[in-house]
């Protein structure tokens, strides 16, 4: 009879990772003194596993896809643009839309830790933080590029963007061709996250 | 559809996560000075091995929440291993399937 013993191998907890320990330690720590509030790390955790995502990035860019004023508005002040579709908090105090056109290619960075529009794309994948990306996409940004399935022509120009604590990028990609009349709903399903960092480009209908 | 990647890999990238935005929330430290000792505990962690974005990422963010604390006055290193210590005996003197409180793992003195 198949029985799930499991838990009886175990007669007292299982000790959490050393990493876990100390983050534990540096909480009741503040805790006592005052400095922290349990609920309000929760809530922290709740909204940006769930609520913020590169779903509220792939809307302002259907948005200013569709809607020539926002599009322009977009560009001209995206903190304020992004900040009317109740896309704001922290780490988005300043942004900037960078788009891409027939000639020039962006790709967004950041070179020192992980600075990261977090409104419009919550929290960055793996990648982005790994110091072969951060070091490797300023010296070489074809090259990897080009490993993220991205091969650009030969005369498109690529920028790169370095994010700092005080401006986060946001890139624009291209509008798909066979898009046209679709719903913003619709042309937002075909922005992915890579595609709003620039390693990526926006997905073609029916792809 | 695939289903999406999870946004924390464990929980204790989400916990550290939270805490850097919480104090940074509550005027511990401006985010400025955040990225700058974060900035700096990830390059010397990237000396010797080259790091993935995943453990090794969150592993260099506590490191850095402890090192701003410490220098924000706010925890010091012997107080966190003090208690880094208490949690690991309560986690082991409670028996599996309770809850586990830092009192399980006070050492009784005298």
């Amino acid at each position: 009879m198949p029985h799930d013993h499991h838990d009886h191998d175990h007669p007292h907890t299982l000790l959490p990772p050393d990493p876990a320990l100390r983050v534990k330690a540096l909480e009741t720590l503040l805790e006592r003194k005052g400095l922290l509030d349990p609920a309000a790390l929760d809530e922290i955790i709740e909204t940006y596993a769930n609520k913020i995502g590169p779903q509220n990035g792939a809307a302002v860019v259907a948005r200013a896809w569709a809607d020539e004023d926002f599009h322009r508005a977009l560009l001209t002040d995206a903190t304020a643009a992004v900040s009317e579709m109740g896309f704001y908090g922290r780490q988005g105090e300043h942004m900037v839309a960078v788009e891409n056109t027939d000639d020039t290619h962006n790709v967004v960075v950041c070179t020192l830790c992980s600075c990261y529009p977090w409104p419009l794309l919550g929290i960055p994948p793996g990648w982005y933080k790994s110091d072969a990306y951060r070091a490797r996409v300023v010296r070489e940004p074809r090259k990897v590029l080009a490993e993220f399935g991205l091969t650009l022509p030969e005369g498109k120009k690529v920028r790169v963007w370095d994010s700092t604590a005080e401006i986060r990028y946001l890139v624009v990609p291209q509008r798909p061709a066979g898009s046209e009349g679709l719903s913003q709903e619709d042309l937002a399903k075909l922005v992915t996250r890579e595609s709003m960092i620039g390693t990526g480009l926006a997905k073609e209908q029916g792809a | 559809m695939s289903a999406p990647e999870p946004v924390f890999e464990a929980p204790w990238h989400a916990q550290a996560f939270a805490l850097a935005v919480h104090l940074n929330a509550e005027g511990v430290f401006d985010w400025r000075e955040w990225t700058q000792c974060f900035g700096a505990v990830l390059q010397e962690h990237g000396v010797s091995r080259e790091l993935n974005g995943g453990d090794d990422y969150f592993l260099a963010w506590i490191t850095a929440l402890e090192r701003i604390c410490a220098q924000k006055q706010v925890a010091d290193a012997g107080a966190l291993a003090e208690l880094k210590a208490g949690w690991e005996r309560a986690y082991l003197a409670t028996p599996h399937g309770h809850p586990v409180h830092l009192n399980a793992g006070e050492v009784k003195v005298g």
